[in-house]
């Protein structure tokens, strides 16, 4: 089960790096998205630091939303989808194996972009760290739902906003949690409590997400 | 298929040219106690309840916007459990029937956000304030929004209801996430002085006219749902001879008119 694990895994990764056009494309948006808001809000610095943790984490989630179109769409497109789902190997362990090369490939780009960005909005220097662990525990949940999102629209018309429609009342949790983890930090009270329940999230997804994704995938292509 | 020695089982009803004539003979029964309940709740709650000692007359909206609400969270509860019925024992009537729901529950969950900014304008001065009820409300009503897209997106029926299913059931069991997090955020960003509590002891007519309004909209949902379910039998099952028998016999009854 391990060698299937990693199998999926490499060549996932594998693509992604020849593919990496779309990694960078999708880096290049969260920064966009940032860069937009002080245009949109006005520069005053005291309401940027204000906004800066918010500002961060919607971009983020919406860097990976507009990326999940990835995870399956060329798979189901030449075939390849199918003959992993007739695999005797459970279903269940390559859609954990896709989805962590996703993470690493969006998720995991964006954490590490995430702190120079913040510089940006002039976010409180000791939130930093935070921000970072709010990230690399709240972008893996993100992948993990939007994976379900993404089995059930594949190869619909208008999958993409079909998608965010889906799985944007999901992802509004993570949201209060993981910026309001880094507003905590801010204000003094400590981020422990929304950190504990953003790991608790990811242990749930992980638990529970690649199954229904596996069932949305045979439910699609069959 | 059948059983050597047939039971008059409920299960018979899984079959839709058994749940047409039933659903049929079921729904006006329904319709008719809706109508009297309401007109009951609304005569309660509008003549009989007495005026509120803080809010005065505006109060009076809450006949409408609390049974709207109960009956947004309850039926999507309902959509999840025949979702779940449909994916295990594979029932194509249980798909049937939590599209048919779904709808009127997102009828119910937009009521409940209308009226309950109406109800926020006079008494809190703003026709929305980002409290953790009005928002989890929101966040229902796109939940829903997403359940009826995506079953009318996907053309193929069967893939349809399936893929409708998983999401109600993911939708379900996120429900209490998103609720508890949205008034953990909420409490956290207390701001504005908004109370919502209500009263501590409710006038007695106050909580029966509520009940009442809610039973009233309980009914009307199952009248509503069964008629629905009817429609949407009748245009997947079209190919079928007990359906053309049905049209034919309905369009005897209506050939006398012009």
């Amino acid at each position: 089960m391990l060698s299937t694990f990693v199998a999926v895994l490499r060549r996932d990764l594998l693509l992604a790096w020849r593919g990496r056009a779309d990694v960078l494309v999708t880096l290049a948006f969260f920064v966009i998205v940032v860069c937009l808001f002080p245009f949109g809000v006005g520069a005053e610095p005291n309401q940027l630091r204000a906004i800066a943790p918010g500002v961060l984490w919607v971009a983020a989630l919406l860097a990976c939303l507009l990326s999940l179109h990835r995870l399956f769409a060329q798979d189901y497109a030449d075939g390849t989808l199918e003959q992993l789902l007739l695999s005797s190997e459970p279903a269940a362990l390559w859609v954990t194996a896709k989805v962590l090369a996703f993470w690493l490939s969006t998720g995991l780009p964006v954490v590490a972009v995430a702190p120079g960005l913040a510089l940006l909005l002039d976010l409180e220097q000791g939130a930093l760290p935070v921000l970072v662990l709010s990230l690399a525990l709240g972008t893996p949940i993100l992948g993990l739902l939007g994976a379900v999102g993404a089995a059930l629209t594949l190869g619909l018309r208008g999958g993409g906003m079909l998608l965010a429609l889906l799985v944007l009342p999901l992802f509004v949790p993570v949201l209060i949690f993981g910026a309001g983890a880094v507003e905590a930090e801010m204000s003094g009270t400590g981020a422990a409590a929304h950190l504990l329940l953003l790991g608790g999230g990811l242990a749930g997804a992980l638990a529970l997400a690649p199954w229904a994704c596996a069932a949305a995938l045979r439910i699609t292509t069959d | 298929m059948n059983a050597p020695e047939r039971s008059r089982s409920l299960f018979r009803f899984a079959a839709p040219n058994n749940f047409y004539p039933l659903a049929g003979r079921l729904a006006p029964w329904f319709a008719f106690a809706a109508l009297v309940l309401t007109l009951a709740g609304l005569w309660l709650g509008f003549f009989v309840a007495p005026t509120d000692a803080t809010q005065g007359q505006v109060y009076r909206v809450i006949f409408i916007h609390v049974p709207a609400a109960w009956m947004s969270m309850f039926i999507y509860l309902v959509m999840a459990l025949w979702s779940a019925v449909g994916l295990v024992m594979n029932t194509r009537l249980s798909f049937v029937m939590s599209q048919a729901l779904a709808p009127t529950g997102a009828m119910f969950c937009f009521v409940a956000l209308w009226t309950g900014a109406l109800w926020g304008k006079p008494t809190w001065g703003a026709y929305w304030v980002w409290d953790a009820r009005l928002t989890s409300q929101l966040l229902l009503l796109f939940l829903y929004f997403g359940f009826i897209a995506l079953t009318r997106a996907i053309e193929d029926p069967r893939r349809a209801d399936r893929a409708g299913a998983i999401i109600a059931l993911v939708g379900a069991v996120n429900v209490p996430i998103i609720y508890f997090s949205v008034q953990w955020w909420n409490t956290l960003h207390q701001g504005a002085s908004v109370s919502l509590t209500k009263a501590p002891s409710m006038a007695t007519t106050m909580l029966l006219g509520m009940l009442v309004m809610a039973i009233a909209a309980w009914m009307y949902t199952i009248a509503v749902v069964l008629w629905r379910a009817r429609s949407m039998i009748l245009e997947r099952e079209r190919h079928t001879e007990w359906v053309g028998a049905v049209l034919e016999h309905e369009a005897q009854l209506k050939g006398g008119r012009a």
